[in-house]
């Protein structure tokens, strides 16, 4: 085993010259192995000859299972049966991670590729007003999803992190608090789509109370706060989950010292508990928009689209990137190549603001940390 | 050292002074009411769906197409949801379960932690473009490069094998399973190989005292271990696949019906998909029978996730001992 | 043995009366044949009477009665799990911190009960500070922060001069400002932990308390960081009063004035104080067997 040779200083291996010695029976390490790699991609390639064109598919395919199987049959023959078995099962995981590679890769590549044909200045400048046919852009959509995922995270944090907090800091494990963790479960599964449903049917009945017509949301029912409700309802869970594992990890010890000092308890949480577990929340909490700001279905369903730009999420439909993305895909005006390219702008525009944030989170969680917990 | 003496007659009525009282009554007011928001929430979601949902019953029918029967309209619906879901299961976790057997105990340690990263990165990324992904990059591949050759090879599998020509765009339930396989992988994923990486270390190496091989480890020490894990992953993998909306509508050529075969153009369509399709076009009694079929949806991912939860709970409870 | 001026503090408390004139009268009587050297007005004295402590259902603790006094050192020794550690939480109203918890009876210090009906547990905290087991500074604060986070949690208002020279004093006082003047802007959480300890015994003084409760503080630590800790106790008993856990015999002889031994039948069963009497007396002439037989060695 690899494990074996590895460990022991090379001087400390003995060179058996080419005999069989069972501490050293890693005998197809290194270069052997790799003849085998690389042998079976080189014919996977010989595809190439058979059919006269790149099927990259079949070359995938003859290459890795080339590799399992001649890896096998060769293990055995040079090693022994359980030394084959071992190295077949490893065969088998490293071609699965490979087979998981192409999809995932060519899902970033096709990203960057179609989306960089619009990936210019009017983009990012103009929204779709009297535009027909080429030009135009997704400003009124970049409004918009950060107007929504503003409102969002304004609900949805201090929603998510004072529930945290009761559960951690005030539950007594009585039946109020399980049922509220239970809850917070069934919130997680929530179909996007349903929350979407939901803040559309709640906007209609309370469209229709005539004290609230003042707040009302106008044509059809959409606007951009009923986009953050039905967000806030997929954030909120997700931000409970992360606060709360975050808040247990705080020693019970640091509650105690505070405590010991006459320290009232909600300024203790406000001083000691949250300043020690911020790091951690902030992640989550970062983590929990770059969830939400790919939402599509529920604003499809809840805040509509439009060609211009609406600064006011309590009137009105409003452009978001997802949505835009899809309805230019699904609704291409002419010429339809336009339309196609703003859509794979905007879903690139998306992709660039999930690794952002993600590059936010893993910033944060290394500079927040507190020096003393490990 | 008598400086830090303090003077004792300022202690005399101390105590009784309330302290931050205000505070933490505040404080207290504002965790107790956001918990109790999460109950009034869910209860507000469930209360609005049903009124809403209500009227396709007792509403006048003749107004919808069909027959006007809900049952035989959300039937080819649940039926479609569930099939892709499945598919795209029975894709993903096998894949899934050797990606976090390579990231935990086969990749190189600074290795796994980027490949962690990754996945966790992957699964952030936006449906609505693995739709777009779908559409544009796979359906045309696997409609000239695999269908053909499914049917041909595999044809004595029903679902496979049908008289229907196989849809040369490539937008059926099998691309659409593929696809629905690449989004819910990382989550799958991320949770084996999280249980993965738990196993007592001392379970695995009283396997390798023992002279065994990795293999023999994984399957000795690692897989027992997590297995009640890997399948709560799998099911929240399911209760993702059951409520994923974009990819479908992007890629799926639906017709009404129920539909087994999976390379034709005609496919049963899911309930997300369909409420996104009809929705932006419906009024009146239409919507309440699409905020119905959400209705059905919700209780479909609610059983689901239960079903999760208490397998990934019986398995916990059983593992540590 | 014999000698009838001993009282058992069991005895004590009976005829302990409820006003503060009488009680210090009292206090002198009693102490004085104790412990010849305390004061002889008594402010922060703690009267404990009767006191039953509960984790739940649980009776942790039965009937304990005694008292502990100013500018002393009270030391608390006893076997693993017979209550220690609850016994002096319950004294700055710790104990009920835990879900469930509670106590019966009463801790009387100036005249007022600890766990009389208007009595703000919090404000009892600033007055009773604690110094725990494991050195616990807060990780998100610095040195400095750490020993004013009492002052300052508590939203009073320090002029940049009063904090720097609270900070001092306060450092000087756990015998640390030497060690750590030069970084007082770096995390607590960066010293040994000997420093870290006598970083909480610092953080602990800088809000001023009448006494000071330490849970083992030098359990987790070094011979010379225990030493330096000792030391410590022997300078701050002249202000304060303190009351020691210890499972270490000499250090509760080395460092206290009096010894309280507490003991537990068996698990499931209560702990009590089985006697309290000046240090020397408990090591070596007891008036229990149990306490011989314990502070020998032949215990268990
Ligand atoms: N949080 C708690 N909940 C319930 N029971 C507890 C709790 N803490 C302590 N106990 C119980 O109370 C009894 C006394 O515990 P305590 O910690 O006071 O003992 P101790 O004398 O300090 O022991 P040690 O010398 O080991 O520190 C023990 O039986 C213990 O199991
Ligand atoms: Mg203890």
């Amino acid at each position: 085993m690899s494990l074996t040779t590895s460990t022991l200083e090379p001087d400390l291996v003995p060179d058996d010259g080419g005999g069989r010695d069972p501490m050293t029976s890693g005998s197809l390490d290194g270069a052997p192995m790799w003849g085998i790699r690389l042998g079976s991609i080189a014919l996977g390639l010989l595809g190439y000859v058979a059919f006269g064109s790149v099927n990259w598919a079949l070359w995938a395919v003859i290459a890795l299972a080339t590799y399992m199987v001649a890896t096998l049959l060769v293990s055995r023959v040079v090693e022994s049966p359980r030394q084959a078995t071992d190295r077949f099962a490893a065969a088998v995981m490293t071609s699965a991670f490979v087979v998981v590679l192409f999809p995932l890769f060519s899902v970033v590549w096709t990203v960057i590729d179609r989306g960089s044909n619009r990936f210019d200045w009017e983009f990012y400048t103009s929204s779709m007003r009297g535009v027909i046919g080429e030009g135009g852009g997704g400003y009124h959509a970049i409004v918009g999803t950060l107007i929504v995922t503003a409102l969002t995270a304004a609900f949805a944090i201090p929603f998510g992190l004072f529930t945290a907090i009761y559960l951690v800091e005030y539950a007594d494990g009585g039946r109020f608090a399980k049922a509220v963790t239970s809850l917070v479960d069934v919130m997680t599964g929530i179909p996007s789509i349903v929350a979407g449903l939901f803040a559309y049917a709640l906007f209609v009945v309370l469209d229709d109370v005539p004290v609230l017509t003042a707040l009302s949301t106008g044509v059809g029912h959409r606007s951009g706060l009923a986009g953050a409700v039905a967000l806030t309802l997929l954030m909120t869970p997700v931000v409970v989950r992360t606060s709360e594992e975050m808040l247990r990890l705080v020693p019970n010890e640091l509650r105690e010292a505070s405590y010991a000092l006459g320290v009232p308890r909600w300024k203790t949480i406000l001083k000691v508990v949250l300043p020690t577990a911020v790091s951690g929340i902030l992640t989550g909490i970062v983590l929990a928009i770059a969830r939400v700001i790919g939402e599509t279905a529920p604003l499809l369903v809840t805040v509509g689209i439009t060609a211009d730009v609406n600064w006011n999420p309590f009137e009105g439909r409003m452009a978001t990137l997802p949505v835009f993305a899809y309805n230019s895909y699904k609704f291409p005006t002419l010429p339809p190549e336009a339309s196609i390219d703003r859509a794979w702008a905007a879903a690139l525009t998306l992709v660039i603001l999930v690794v952002i944030l993600f590059s936010i989170a893993r910033i944060l969680s290394s500079i927040l940390k507190p020096k003393g917990l490990k | 050292m008598t400086t830090l003496e303090s003077p004792p007659s300022d202690n005399d009525s101390a105590f009784d002074e309330p302290v931050g009282k205000a505070g933490d009554k505040v404080f207290f007011g504002l965790s107790f009411g956001a918990a109790a928001l999460i109950l009034i929430t869910l209860a507000a979601v469930a209360f609005f769906l049903f009124i809403q949902g209500l009227p396709t019953f007792t509403g006048d029918g003749t107004e919808l197409d069909g027959d006007g029967s809900f049952f035989a309209y959300v039937g080819p619906l649940v039926f479609g949801t569930i099939y892709l879901s499945c598919i795209a299961l029975l894709l993903a976790t096998p894949v899934a379960i050797a990606v976090a057997l390579y990231i935990s105990h086969y990749a190189p340690r600074k290795v796994a932690q980027t490949l962690g990263y990754f996945i966790d990165l992957l699964a952030a990324i936006p449906s609505v473009v693995y739709g777009l992904w779908g559409i544009t990059v796979l359906a045309p591949v696997i409609s000239t490069s695999m269908f053909p050759w499914l049917r041909d090879n595999l044809g004595f599998i029903p679902v496979f094998g049908s008289d229907v020509a196989i849809a040369q765009s490539g937008r059926s339930t099998f691309t659409v399973g593929v696809v629905l396989a690449v989004m819910v992988l990382p989550i799958i994923t991320a949770i084996s190989r999280e249980v993965f990486l738990q196993t007592p270390r001392l379970h695995e190496e009283a396997s390798l005292a023992l002279g065994a091989t990795r293999w023999e480890v994984i399957r000795q020490a690692v897989i027992p271990y997590g297995r009640s894990g890997v399948i709560s992953g799998a099911m929240l993998g399911l209760g993702r696949a059951l409520g994923e909306t974009m990819a479908v509508a992007i890629i799926l050529s639906p017709a009404r019906g129920y539909f087994w075969d999976v390379l034709t153009a005609q496919n049963s369509n899911s309930i997300a998909s369909n409420i996104a399709l009809q929705f932006p076009e419906s009024s009146g009694l239409e919507v309440n029978r699409l905020i119905a079929t959400g209705l059905v949806l919700f209780l479909l991912t609610f059983g689901v996730n239960a079903i999760a939860r208490r397998v990934a709970n019986a398995g916990f409870s059983g593992a540590d001992g | 043995m014999n000698r009838p001026a001993v009282k058992h503090p069991n005895q004590s408390k009976v005829d302990t009366p409820v006003t503060e004139s009488i009680s210090a009268l009292q206090a002198t009587q009693t102490d004085s044949v104790v412990d010849p050297n305390a004061p002889v007005d008594m402010p922060n004295r703690i009267d404990v009477k009767d006191l039953d402590i509960y984790y739940g259902d649980f009776k942790a603790v039965e009937n304990v009665s005694m008292t502990i006094n100013p500018n002393s050192v009270t030391a608390l020794i006893g076997p693993s799990g017979c209550g220690k550690s609850t016994f002096l939480r319950s004294l700055n109203r710790m104990h009920e911190v835990i879900s469930g918890a509670y106590v019966d009876g009463s801790v009387i210090i100036n005249g007022k009960d600890l766990y009389g009906p208007s009595v703000d547990p919090v404000a009892v905290r600033r007055k009773i500070g604690m110094v725990f087991q494991r050195p616990n500074p807060f990780p998100t604060m610095s040195i400095a922060d750490n020993v004013l986070a009492g002052k300052k949690l508590n939203s009073k208002r320090l002029s940049k001069s009063d904090a720097n020279d609270l900070v001092e004093k306060s450092l000087r006082g756990a015998n640390l400002w030497d060690e750590v003047k030069d970084r007082l802007d770096k995390p607590g959480s960066g010293l040994s932990g000997g420093q870290q300890q006598r970083l909480c015994i610092a953080r602990a003084i800088a809000v001023e308390p009448d006494v000071l409760l330490m849970d083992e503080p030098c359990s987790a630590l070094d011979p010379i960081s225990t030493l330096a800790i000792e030391e410590l106790m022997l300078e701050l008993k002249d202000a304060y009063n303190i009351v020691i856990v210890t499972h270490n015999m000499q250090q509760a002889a080395r460092v206290s004035n009096r010894t309280g031994f507490f003991s537990i039948e068996g698990t499931g069963k209560p702990g009590k104080l089985i006697e309290m009497d000046a240090t020397e007396k408990i090591f070596s002439n007891p008036s229990k067997q149990e306490t011989q037989d314990y502070v020998t060695g032949r215990f268990g």
